[in-house]
């Protein structure tokens, strides 16, 4: 059985405006995230912002159990949460979603990322085996990029954009990677962040015949799969499948089918 | 283990406890049986079905309101024959009851759903005249007298069990509504279903739901879903299903007192798995407390200022 559950509080602080780092003590989420999974949070009490927030696992600590995630302070839900204090109780279902592939055939590895999108390739970093892993983050400015350190320890090559240029490359992540694509053989990509990057992500790969995972966003009722409320685009691609269907694509549910798809099946791709 | 104290019977429908989880909101159980023990429930109202697959709406099909949330899926779910093979036999495996929402786009086709799923091991049938969500049908036999006279007796004609009208809010007057469903041959009534609303993202000044508008439900909802079951249980003679809102014992009692017979749950399922679990404890433990011997003590015994 999956459990709802009441954890401690254990850190919550401001790394740059509006973004935050939590830290929380969590026996079974500790024990049994994967990267590119996500828990599911009641930000407040009551009948106010009811539904919960999905918010990415950024780091576990499996020898405490502790799990970080990081995330925007944006509307109701993530202002009730900034204000949380160590010590509160966190109201949170999880490990929930697909995560991301991972196998020892993946020698060489590429993670792209940009804004809030790259706390989950973090975790995957951190827990990917192989000794070969690149990492291409974006950031909008020098203001809110955050985690550097952390990147440059589980990744041997960290590529780092920022849209105006006051840190590291000026432009998108997606120029450096396309880059770093035609230079470099890696054996799958793992993308994150804003749809129009991931599109590029996806296509850049495709070309060069590399298979590509996208973690996609979507909003959440239920965020275990019943209500259907989160769906995406999924191409479909077996034949039995097809056969049985006019269209050239069904709606597969980002909370419980993703939110980790791969590239070639995401629909939205290649459409514009 | 069976408890006396909750015990009702809906058209003939031995329900262990009048906590039944509403339709939409619960998918075909399997998601929620990975919370909780599906045999604890009174019933599970599945997801609304139709003849062929749907695919539903656009999304994003959800958006958070105060106290609420407005929802468009557009009644996206595997088909009936699909619900026969795949999802019934596994909902089968739970003792508690299975009400079958229904939903189509012409009155044949509410007619042949009917006569499928009368074969099968439901136990009732929720006709769905109210959901606000899909363009043809559906809601426009709901809303007029005519319309849901006129369907309610085809449709009945085809069901070999009991059959729950479930009704829409978005009327003027509920009371004639229900009325004419239990003429025209309704066993039970459940309501209210959501109600029609929109939500606007004032920085790209375009409603939030990718199909303009959706339905409302939530805690938002309880007062006016209280009012229409009472309204509508003093009206008629069969069972009425109260919902809307329902977050709590206390708020199920509200129905019960107004005249419901049961309740489902719905939104709450999203923001707490357990809700429907915790409100059947909490509603015994008030029975308890005055001291009731059974739920039916209870029902309709509000007493007016
Ligand atoms: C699988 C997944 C993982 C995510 N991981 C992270 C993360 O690690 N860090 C981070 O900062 N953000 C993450 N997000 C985005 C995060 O869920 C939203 O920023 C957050 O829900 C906004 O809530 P709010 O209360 O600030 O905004 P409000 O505007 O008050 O939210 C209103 C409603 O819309 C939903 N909503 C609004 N924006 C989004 C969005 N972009 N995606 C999904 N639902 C949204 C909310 O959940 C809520 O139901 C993730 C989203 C998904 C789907
Ligand atoms: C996401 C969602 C999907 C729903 N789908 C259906 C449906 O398929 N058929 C139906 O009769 N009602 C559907 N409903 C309406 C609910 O069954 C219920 O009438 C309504 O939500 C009010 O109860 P609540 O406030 O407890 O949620 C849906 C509601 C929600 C929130
Ligand atoms: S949020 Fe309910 S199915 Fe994904």
């Amino acid at each position: 059985m999956q459990p709802v559950l009441f954890e401690k509080i254990v850190h919550n602080e401001e790394l740059v405006p509006s973004i935050f780092k939590l830290v929380f003590k969590s026996e079974y989420i500790a024990q049994n995230a994967k990267p590119g999974q996500f828990v599911n949070i009641k930000c407040c009490e009551g009948i106010n912002t009811i539904l919960r927030r999905p918010i990415s696992i950024c780091d576990v600590d499996r020898d405490n159990n502790y799990v970080t995630i990081v995330y925007q302070k944006r509307g109701k839900g993530t202002e009730y949460l900034s204000r949380a204090r160590e010590g509160d109780t966190l109201n949170v279902i999880g490990p929930l979603g697909r995560s991301f592939e991972m196998s020892d055939r993946y020698k060489n590895i590429a993670v792209v990322g940009g804004g809030i999108g790259i706390f989950p390739l973090l975790f995957l970093l951190k827990e990917s085996k192989t000794m070969k892993k690149t990492a291409f983050i974006g950031f909008r400015n020098k203001e809110n990029y955050v985690l550097i350190d952390e990147f440059e320890r589980y990744a041997n090559d960290l590529f780092i954009s920022t849209d105006d240029g006051s840190f590291g490359y000026k432009g998108f992540i997606t120029d450096l990677f396309e880059n770093g694509i035609a230079n470099e053989k890696f054996d799958i990509i793992y993308t994150c962040g804003p749809e129009a990057m991931m599109e590029k992500v996806v296509k850049a790969s495709y070309q060069a015949g590399i298979p590509c995972q996208v973690s996609l966003e979507q909003r959440m009722g239920c965020g275990i799969g019943a209500c259907l409320a989160c769906v995406c685009r999924i191409k479909i691609i077996s034949e039995s499948e097809k056969e049985n269907s006019n269209k050239s694509w069904h709606y597969k549910r980002v909370c419980k089918d993703g939110p980790v798809f791969w590239g070639h099946e995401w629909y939205e791709w290649g459409q514009a | 283990m069976t408890d006396s104290l909750l015990k009702v019977e809906i058209a003939g429908i031995k329900l262990k406890n009048p906590v039944i989880a509403a339709s939409g909101t619960f998918g075909f159980g399997r998601e929620y049986s990975e919370f909780i023990d599906l045999n604890k429930l009174g019933g599970i109202s599945v997801k609304g079905l139709t003849l062929k697959p749907r695919e539903g709406n656009k999304p994003p099909r959800i958006a958070e309101t105060p106290a609420g949330i407005l929802n468009s899926i557009g009644l996206q779910n595997p088909g009936v024959d699909a619900f026969i093979k795949d999802e019934l036999p596994f909902l089968k495996q739970f003792d508690t009851a299975i009400i079958a929402n229904i939903a189509g786009n012409t009155i044949e086709e509410y007619c042949e759903l009917a006569e499928k799923l009368s074969d099968t091991d439901i136990d009732a049938f929720e006709l769905n005249v109210s959901c606000p969500n899909v363009k043809e049908g559906c809601v426009a036999f709901g809303n007029t007298v005519e319309g849901i006279s006129k369907i309610t007796k085809q449709v009945k004609k085809y069901c070999k069990k009991p059959l729950i009208v479930k009704l829409t809010p978005n009327v003027t007057d509920i009371k004639e509504i229900a009325m004419a469903a239990e003429a025209n041959g309704a066993d039970a009534i459940s309501l209210i279903n959501t109600i029609l609303g929109m939500a606007i993202d004032i920085h790209k000044r375009r409603p939030i739901l990718a199909n303009n508008f959706g339905g409302l439900s939530g805690p938002a909802v309880k007062p006016i879903a209280v009012r229409m079951t009472y309204e509508v249980a003093s009206v008629v003679k069969i069972p009425v299903i109260g919902m809307g809102g329902i977050t709590s014992g206390d708020d199920a009692i509200e129905f019960f007192l107004a005249g419901a017979s049961a309740v489902m749950v719905g939104t709450w399922n999203f923001v707490n798995p357990y809700a429907c679990i915790e409100i059947i404890n909490q509603i015994k433990s008030y029975l308890t407390m005055y001291k009731y011997k059974s739920i039916y003590d209870i029902i309709g015994k509000i007493q007016l200022n």
